[in-house]
């Protein structure tokens, strides 16, 4: 995975798959401290402390039609490339937290790609589950919650043609306008 | 381009609402688009963004996107569930855009099964 938008897919599909309602991605251009920080909160079933320990080894999995799980260790390799890290947190019952870090002007930092899309495709295949995405770049903001759409598109299904171009339209525009460069 | 606004979302609820009074809204297939870790890095997204593409140019309304984890055929991702009402489900393999446009127009639109890209017919037995 070469895009720092599918880890963000593949992680937060984990979410889902955890039973999550809400799931928060959280991204942060710091140019003073030349860093990326994304993180992704959700609420869903959570790990205990052994399984917490064991999320990121690439042989550990809890599914049973293979050996590997792959998605937490390559993200944590994409982080430590670029000097950053991962850091995760969870609590059965509550939910999981996911921190990485990236050097944000390092040269082997995978660049964003593409973030609407991925939204768009998390919001078309788990239209119950509501999604947060927020983006700051210095003191701009950019943010998405897939609640407030819901409120004003009422009883048209979000997942919806109309309502994912919109939402992917509404993405590349907001990134677009707080001049995101990751 | 015109700023996109709020007001955006309230034409686009106004339009769906005087499409859907003239159907009866049934969804006739479902497509699942498998979204593991293995689907993902082999391209998974791009084909769902060309199956997005095409329900929006075809206009159509009864089609039912939705996303799935790994089945454990990691090697022959990105994998696509075809699944029309009252039929089996047909199960595509290595998929890329081209040929997801392609079970677009001929299999999801006029039912007729793309063979060269079966892996197979039939439900999952485990997840």
């Amino acid at each position: 995975m070469l895009e720092l938008a599918l880890h963000i897919l593949d992680i937060a599909e984990n979410s889902t798959r955890a039973g999550a309602r809400h799931v928060y991605i959280h991204l942060n251009e710091d140019r003073e401290h030349d860093l990326l920080n994304l993180e992704i909160t959700d609420d869903g079933v959570g790990m205990d402390k052994e399984s917490l320990a064991k999320a990121v080894d690439p042989f550990y999995t809890t599914k049973k039609v293979r050996r590997v799980g792959l998605g937490l260790p390559m993200l944590a390799q994409a982080a430590e490339m670029t000097g950053g890290e991962l850091i995760l947190t969870s609590e059965p019952g509550k939910g999981t937290r996911l921190k990485v870090t990236f050097g944000l002007g390092h040269i082997d930092r995978q660049p964003l790609g593409d973030a609407a899309g991925v939204m768009v495709t998390l919001i078309a295949g788990n239209p119950d589950i509501d999604f947060t995405y927020c983006h700051d770049h210095g003191d701009q903001s950019y943010l998405l919650s897939t609640e407030e759409i819901k409120k004003e598109i009422e009883d048209v299904p979000i997942n919806h043609v109309e309502v994912l171009k919109y939402i992917r339209n509404h993405i590349a525009e907001g990134l677009k306008e707080i001049g995101s460069e990751a | 381009m015109a700023k996109i606004t709020i007001e955006d979302l309230k034409k686009i609820k106004e339009r769906v609402h005087a499409e859907t009074a003239l159907r009866d809204g049934h969804l006739r297939v479902k497509v699942t688009v498998h979204m593991g870790t293995c689907g993902i890095a082999s391209g998974a997204k791009e084909v769902m963004d060309a199956l997005l593409k095409e329900i929006e140019e075809a206009g159509v309304t009864d089609v039912a996107i939705t996303t799935s984890g790994c089945m454990g055929l990691c090697s022959r991702e990105p994998l696509v569930t075809v699944e029309i009402l009252n039929q089996d489900p047909i199960k595509y393999e290595y998929m890329n855009s081209n040929k997801m446009r392609q079970v677009f127009k001929r299999h999801i639109l006029e039912g007729e099964i793309q063979n060269p890209f079966v892996l197979a017919r039939g439900a999952e037995t485990q997840k």
